[in-house]
């Protein structure tokens, strides 16, 4: 009966005049081990259930011939993995991860640093350094397509890239149309309008897939650096004008170093998307295109699963698609932070 | 409650609006000589860059729109031209007959609610693990980061058969199955980023909390949480955004036809269509889809300025 209180009246006791050191000796109290069950436990329990476990079951299932429908398989060892390294469309699918892995995050990166800078420090040099007018607008529109979910932009641009009533074309036949009514006052010949399928065209699906990626992810990122360039102290931008510093100089030599974490953060995390981009990929070509020209692994595994039913090959996929996007942020993370005491 | 504890608390959340007046002073009101005359032909220069990728955005979402009011036939043969007659029915066509309604239904079911359990799950775990200090409480939030970088498509074939075997697969059970999974998978996020949040928070008002003999639930929900109501805000957003977005989990876990989400729903329609296209009823489904998560966007914007990242509020 009493015990309780006493306990409460300890605890008070001990927080006022002691505080931190002593009451994390104490035993704990019911409360804080039913707090700790609750909050501690119940994500733990989600996260391993639905996260971990699957991870670590895959892991088994890769040395295995499991088809996914038998409830039996046998342990094979690293037979998937043989099969894997003498298969060419895996490698071909790798190739254009890869592709995407040096080409998006480039590109991305380069031009929402380069809007966000125009944004923010790149106004009139009258005055304060400042963004240009209408900075907010252009923020707030450029975020615009981040907010479209990726299936409904690779939807979106399957119309734009649609040989026949698609934007591309039509807008290019503008232009075919007005050459042609300049160089037909020259009596030239007209030159054929344009009627192509720019995902089923080997040349450009990969790259036409990726401008739609690129179109997607520079105004996330071009918010996330205009936040970060805002919270650089306004002082070092104006020192840096006042020593001379024109506007590039400032943006490569003073602001890129001050938002390196969120630039390497930013590499990261598109990083990973590269080496996934199953969504924009199954969506604009849903079988890899032609000749695979833009089938990325995560397709090929997700094929090898569900059309195929083998499930041991592509969980073995899987496992190796898991070890090189590790190995990509924890080189881009090495690399991108060397001051790490800086905050 | 207490002016002790208020006080900090004010202060907290006053940060990230600092943040942005900070960025505002600079760009208004602090006088400097001026310099050179080319400053406004770089100006020029810059509004050029940013109206022509205003632009690249803008118009096909705008072409979309329009397109979505024409006929089939006038899509096909003039896709610039506007239509002759706003065709209304392209949208109830999409709605009923395409499902779309339904699917959106759906979408707001699983989207919901499993936004609403992340966030109080990450929360508390974050929570835990920056305030109280026990053996593993290390490990456990590596764990918990290293799962940012686990690619999803490794676990869902394993993910498929965990559910099956709870039977959450099969009928209504299946976007119980769903949701659960778009809360583990966006769990990692949601604690890395709020982890930094609550870490940052100044130990006296835990203390303060404690003598006045608050209790760890109290604390939590009464004094930490209304604190971090910036930071939820912001991820709020992200992880809207992230789970209206999924595509690759509900593919693979979400099999019933009943249950699909829109984006499920929308290439289900493009992958039919064939040759009986019904272009306009699929531009239609598009903008149905879009429009809500630009309006949420358009609306809580502002919230992103202030710290969109765990590490900009610095």
């Amino acid at each position: 009966m009493t015990s309780p209180d006493t306990f409460v009246g300890h605890d008070e006791a001990a927080a006022t005049t002691t505080p931190v050191v002593r009451r994390r000796r104490r035993r704990p109290s019911l409360e804080r081990m039913l707090f700790f069950l609750v909050f501690l436990g119940l994500p733990l329990v989600v996260y391993l259930m639905f996260v971990v476990s699957p991870f670590l079951q895959s892991f088994y299932y890769s040395l295995t011939n499991w088809s996914g429908l038998s409830p039996s398989m046998d342990f094979i060892g690293l037979e998937n993995y043989e099969r894997i390294f003498g298969d060419a469309v895996f490698w071909k699918s790798l190739r254009n991860n890869l592709i995407l892995l040096v080409l998006l995050p480039t590109i991305t990166i380069t031009l929402s640093f380069a809007l966000a800078v125009m944004v923010t420090i790149g106004g009139s040099t009258h005055g304060g350094v400042r963004g240009v007018r209408g900075a907010g607008f252009y923020r707030v529109i450029s975020f615009f397509p981040y907010a479209v979910p990726a299936v409904i932009t690779g939807i979106l641009f399957n119309f734009i890239y649609h040989p026949g009533g698609g934007l591309l074309n039509g807008f290019l036949n503008l232009v075919v149309g007005a050459v042609n009514a300049v160089i037909g006052l020259l009596g030239l010949g007209p030159v054929p309008e344009i009627h192509n399928a720019w995902l089923g065209d080997q040349r450009f699906a990969l790259a036409a897939v990726a401008f739609a990626m690129i179109w997607t992810f520079v105004g996330f990122y071009m918010v996330l650096f205009v936040a970060s360039i805002k919270s650089i102290p306004s002082e070092v931008l104006e020192a840096a004008r006042i020593d001379g510093a024109g506007r590039l100089r400032t943006a490569v030599q003073v602001v890129a170093p001050m938002v390196r974490d969120n630039i390497s953060t930013a590499v990261v995390y598109i990083g990973i998307f590269a080496l996934d981009a199953f969504t924009f990929i199954s969506v604009m070509t849903p079988n890899g295109g032609t000749g695979n020209s833009t089938k990325v692994v995560s397709l090929h595994l997700y094929q090898t699963a569900f059309r195929d039913g083998r499930f041991g090959e592509a969980s073995a996929m899987g496992v190796l698609m898991a070890i090189v996007t590790m190995l990509v942020a924890v080189v881009v993370i090495t690399v991108g932070r060397p001051r790490k005491d800086e905050r | 409650m207490n002016p002790t504890t208020t006080r900090p608390g004010a202060e907290h959340t006053d940060r990230p609006a600092d943040v942005t007046a900070a960025g505002r002073r600079r760009g208004g009101s602090s006088a400097r000589p001026p310099r050179s005359s080319e400053g406004r032909g770089y100006s020029a220069l810059h509004h050029i860059i940013l109206s022509i990728w205003a632009l690249l955005v803008i118009l096909p979402l705008l072409w979309t729109v329009y397109t979505s009011f024409k006929t089939s036939q006038e899509i096909l043969t003039d896709p610039f031209g506007l239509p002759a007659e706003p065709q209304l029915e392209n949208y109830s066509r999409a709605w009923t007959e395409a499902k779309i309604g339904q699917y959106f239904a759906n979408t707001l079911i699983v989207v919901g609610s499993a936004l609403i359990i992340v966030m109080l799950l990450g929360a508390m775990c974050a929570y835990i693990l920056a305030r109280y200090r026990f053996p593993g409480n290390r490990a456990i939030y590596f764990g918990m980061v290293a799962g940012l970088t686990f690619p999803i498509f490794l676990a869902v074939v394993p993910l498929f058969f965990v559910l099956r075997n709870m039977g959450l697969l099969e009928g209504r059970m299946g976007l119980v199955g769903v949701t659960l999974s778009y809360v583990a998978f966006a769990l990692p996020f949601t604690v890395f980023f709020l982890h930094s949040f609550f870490a940052s928070l100044p130990e006296e008002i835990g203390e303060a909390a404690a003598i006045d003999g608050a209790g760890d639930f109290r604390t939590f929900f009464q004094v930490m949480l209304p604190m971090a109501k910036p930071g939820l805000a912001s991820l709020a957003i992200f992880n809207f955004l992230g789970l209206w977005n999924q595509y690759l989990l509900p593919l693979v876990l979400n099999t019933d036809r009943r249950n699909y989400v829109l984006a499920q729903g929308l290439v289900n329609l493009q992958a039919q269509q064939g040759y009986k296209v019904d272009w306009g009823g699929m531009f239609a489904s598009v903008v149905i889809t879009v429009i809500p998560v630009i309006v949420v966007y358009v609306i809580f914007q502002r919230q992103l300025q202030g710290g969109v990242g765990p590490s900009t509020n610095k």
